[in-house]
């Protein structure tokens, strides 16, 4: 991790459970835009506008540097953990970039997919 | 008048939507889940024979945003669409509503202290689409009527266990006060056991599922007593969401009540529940 662009923002809570990472307001707020962009998503056209041009979509929004770069990147759990991203909203973002949720899930993990998968009971209920 | 004569609780998994499209009755590893609901639905069709469902479900950022996050809603609208959630919609009607009881229900649930958000234009997610087609027939068109009832799950602060189970015996009684007769299911959605963020992904409890299974019947009191956090460390952060099945419980909580199903199956990340209650 890149303690510079990916470092928690200050005052966000802990509920205390481990690896969890609670969106009560103190997330909320501090997610406000990221989800609203991630919102966005569930229109089709401003789906293919994201597609095509990410850069120019994420300049619509009052996004910081660092959530930006976490989008970027691909970084489903400092986007829920440090950047006040909610699961339901950043979902649709996974969507839009293709991944889905058991891989976004896996990542968070930090695990390949199919190490994911192993941990699960009947794999193929997916 | 119109009668609550059953409750049912049910997970509203997403991807029920995709494997009920694509017909995985029989495969081995859907086949546990699909199995459960096929004697509730025949026992709804045949014994129950509702007209309404009053379906208790949280959006979840399809259609309502972060702008504004009623803590309860109600559609009070006769037909619904299906939201995008960000990859199209699924080949089902557009949900059927029933304007006249929302309307009754709002008025007399909002006299009764319980200040619900009165929606008219209101778009469905899985919350409630996961599981209302392996309840009800909808081919060629839904076999019930719907009165959508929203409730804040994902920004806390959430409404307390306590607080559902009372609004849901405000609903009871607004029911019971309609004049014209009509039989209602009231089914509550959401859950089980899962979490879906953060290294703690994919965390499931079957003793924690199978608790609720029982007390949600048999003892709702103790289930109302729980905290947030208790359900959140012992089931998963999204585990929450089982505070709208005190909804379902608290509208039939006038008199005693029978579980007629129980299913639980846990393949992948969420622990999948339903029980089915019927009103003595």
């Amino acid at each position: 991790m890149d303690e510079k662009k990916d470092g928690p923002q200050a005052g966000l809570s802990d509920w205390g459970i481990p690896g969890t990472y609670i969106f009560d307001h103190t997330r909320s707020r501090v997610g406000f835009e990221l989800n609203k962009l991630a919102y966005s998503l569930t229109d089709p056209q401003n789906r293919e506008a994201f597609k095509k041009d990410e850069e120019a979509y994420m300049a619509r929004y009052g996004l910081t540097e660092a959530q930006k770069d976490a989008i970027r990147r691909r970084d489903w759990l400092a986007l829920t953990k440090h950047h006040g991203g909610n699961i339901y909203y950043i979902y649709k973002l996974g969507a839009a970039t293709g991944s889905g949720l058991y891989h976004m899930g896996a990542q968070m993990r930090g695990e390949t997919y199919e190490q994911f998968l192993e941990t699960r009971g009947a794999k193929g209920a997916r | 008048m119109a009668k609550i004569v059953a409750g049912i609780g049910s997970s509203h998994v997403p991807s029920f939507g995709p494997a009920y499209d694509g017909r995985k009755f029989e495969d081995p590893d859907w086949k546990p889940l699909f199995d459960g609901y096929v004697p509730v639905r025949e026992w709804l069709r045949d014994t129950v024979r509702p007209d309404v469902a009053v379906v208790v479900y949280n959006d979840h950022g399809s259609d309502f945003s972060l702008d504004r996050v009623p803590t309860f809603a109600i559609g009070v609208r006769d037909i619904y669409e299906q939201a995008d959630e960000g990859f199209g919609t699924r080949p089902l009607p557009p949900v059927k509503g029933d304007a006249d009881l929302s309307w009754h229900i709002a008025k007399a649930v909002i006299y009764d202290e319980f200040d619900l958000t009165v929606c008219q234009e209101m778009k469905v997610d899985h919350g409630m689409m996961a599981p209302l087609p392996l309840l009800f027939s909808h081919d060629p068109d839904w076999a019930v009527r719907v009165v959508p009832i929203v409730v804040n799950v994902i920004q806390h602060p959430l409404p307390t266990a306590r607080r559902c189970f009372r609004l849901g015996q405000a609903i009871g009684r607004a029911v019971a006060s309609y004049p014209e007769d009509l039989k209602v299911v009231v089914v509550g959605t959401g859950g089980m056991s899962h979490q879906l963020h953060g290294e703690r992904f994919g965390h499931l409890s079957e003793t924690f599922d199978r608790r609720w299974l029982d007390l949600i019947a048999r003892d709702p009191e103790e289930l109302c007593r729980m905290t947030h956090e208790e359900i959140m460390a012992a089931a998963g952060a999204e585990s929450v969401e089982l505070i709208m099945w005190l909804v379902m419980r608290g509208a039939l909580a006038g008199g005693a009540v029978e579980r007629k199903h129980l299913n639980y199956y846990a393949p992948m990340t969420t622990g999948m529940g339903l029980i089915s209650l019927a009103a003595a």
